[in-house]
């Protein structure tokens, strides 16, 4: 059977779908997305980083302090805090306090779940006292689904999480929560706004807990995702089924033209899958450097998983793109 | 091994298909479906889970197939799908069943 790559260099380039002006970042960049480590307390089966329990990888606390400098050298307007579980590195908390006082506006993905084990719960209040806003990842409003994708057990934490995000205010009125959909399958993403609809429908009759919004985020064919599919002989169809989809609107807001991505080393990539897929920033700058020196225009690195991100209404970290 | 039905003809439901001759109907049809599948009083989630209700009644593997997809794109999940399926079986099984009437309309005639 066909290598994931060898399925991957099998379709049409992306890179040459792309008109020069779409090819480079933004003039000012405006996420920086921080990548704590691959440590998880779960094992998603469409984990692109693939993440999970007993990985190690973790930041150095030196790496954090140049994330904290190169936000304010290149002026970034948002820190988007992930992992892994942010939450199981151990200097998370000094992180963001740090941010905090520096006037960073931050994001944290969190899992849901996490925060249903003691020993993390009380992640829930400093994101109450710090005001950061939370993209939670939870792939369906039922057990049975969320369980098959994260692990026996996983849904009823996570809904346990979110009850305890909603009395500090998330979701409820004082700070924001985002919900995270992605498809469980080889299919792509459903329309957002139905989606919300009937993830709000479906969470606040049956459990009783509440959110602000939905981002449907389409499954990146790398990773343990695409590892998967290839092994069910299933990954040249996905792929294809993203090519058909392939939308020119969505390229001017790709998110890899507006952000970096910084692993627990400090070595930087224009996206979270690029970091998955070890495919650094050209030329190869860390952290360090752009504390140093801020931030240039710069071409980004394409490859053909990027078709993930420019099907149909466009997926990012943030949800649709067009 | 061959036979009336090959997922690979699905492909074929298209204007240069099926469409290609009478090519006028043909548009005047799927200019017709595509709007009867966009979001409207009912979205289209709720449409394609009916359309694959009715593919089940008609037993149509096509649409079953296309459907089963549709569904999975809106975000439906297998227990929804298969709801949408014991619709199909309770309406069908129900048709049969209310035909009773009739037989009950014999037996009453034939009692004295």
């Amino acid at each position: 059977m066909a290598t994931v790559q060898e399925v991957m260099d099998a379709r049409d380039s992306f890179e040459e779908l792309v008109p020069a002006e779409f090819r480079i970042t933004n003039s000012q960049l405006h996420t920086l997305q921080v990548n704590v480590g691959y440590k998880c307390n779960i094992a998603c089966r469409h984990c692109h980083l693939q993440c999970g329990p007993n990985r190690t990888e973790v930041m150095s606390h030196e790496v954090m302090q140049a994330c904290l400098d190169a936000y304010k050298t290149v002026g970034f307007t948002s820190m988007d805090v992930t992992g892994g579980a942010p939450e199981m590195h151990p200097e998370l908390e000094w992180f963001l306090r740090e941010a905090h006082k520096q006037g960073v506006s931050l994001i944290v993905r969190t899992n849901l779940c996490i925060l249903a084990d003691p020993a993390y719960a009380h992640f829930a209040a400093l994101y109450d006292e710090l005001g950061v806003t939370l993209y939670a990842s939870l792939p369906y409003y039922s057990a049975r689904n969320v369980d098959k994708i994260r692990g026996r057990g996983t849904f009823d934490a996570s809904i346990e999480g979110l009850r305890l995000l909603n009395e500090q205010g998330f979701g409820t009125g004082k700070h924001t929560i985002v919900l995270v959909f992605n498809p469980s399958g080889a299919t792509m993403p459903p329309a957002q706004a139905s989606m919300e609809l009937e993830y709000k429908r479906r969470l606040e009759a049956d459990f009783g807990v509440h959110f602000d919004s939905l981002v449907c985020i389409a499954n990146n064919p790398s990773g343990r995702f695409a590892e998967a599919l290839n092994a069910k002989d299933k990954l040249g169809k996905y792929l294809d089924r993203l090519i058909a989809a392939f939308n020119p609107g969505t390229l001017e807001g790709m998110m890899c033209r507006d952000q970096l991505s910084v692993d627990y080393q400090g070595a930087l990539y224009d996206c979270d899958f690029n970091q998955a897929l070890g495919l650094k920033i050209r030329p190869e700058l860390t952290i360090f450097d752009l504390a140093r020196d801020g931030a240039k225009v710069r071409e980004v690195v394409f490859a053909n998983h990027c078709y993930g991100c420019t099907a149909g209404a466009g997926s990012s970290c943030g949800g649709e793109t067009a | 091994m061959e036979t009336y039905y090959n997922p690979a003809d699905l492909a074929n439901f298209s204007g240069d298909g099926v469409g290609r001759a009478a090519s006028d109907l043909w548009d005047k049809y799927m200019a017709y479906y595509g709007s009867v599948f966009e979001d409207g009083a009912l979205t289209k989630r709720e449409k394609s889970l009916i359309a694959l209700a009715v593919a089940a009644a008609v037993q149509c593997p096509y649409c079953i197939d296309a459907y089963t997809n549709s569904c999975l794109q809106q975000g439906c999940d297998e227990d929804q799908i298969f709801e949408a399926f014991h619709v199909t079986n309770a309406i069908r099984g129900g048709a049969a069943l209310a035909h009773g009437v009739q037989a009950l309309n014999v037996i009453e005639d034939q009692e004295l």
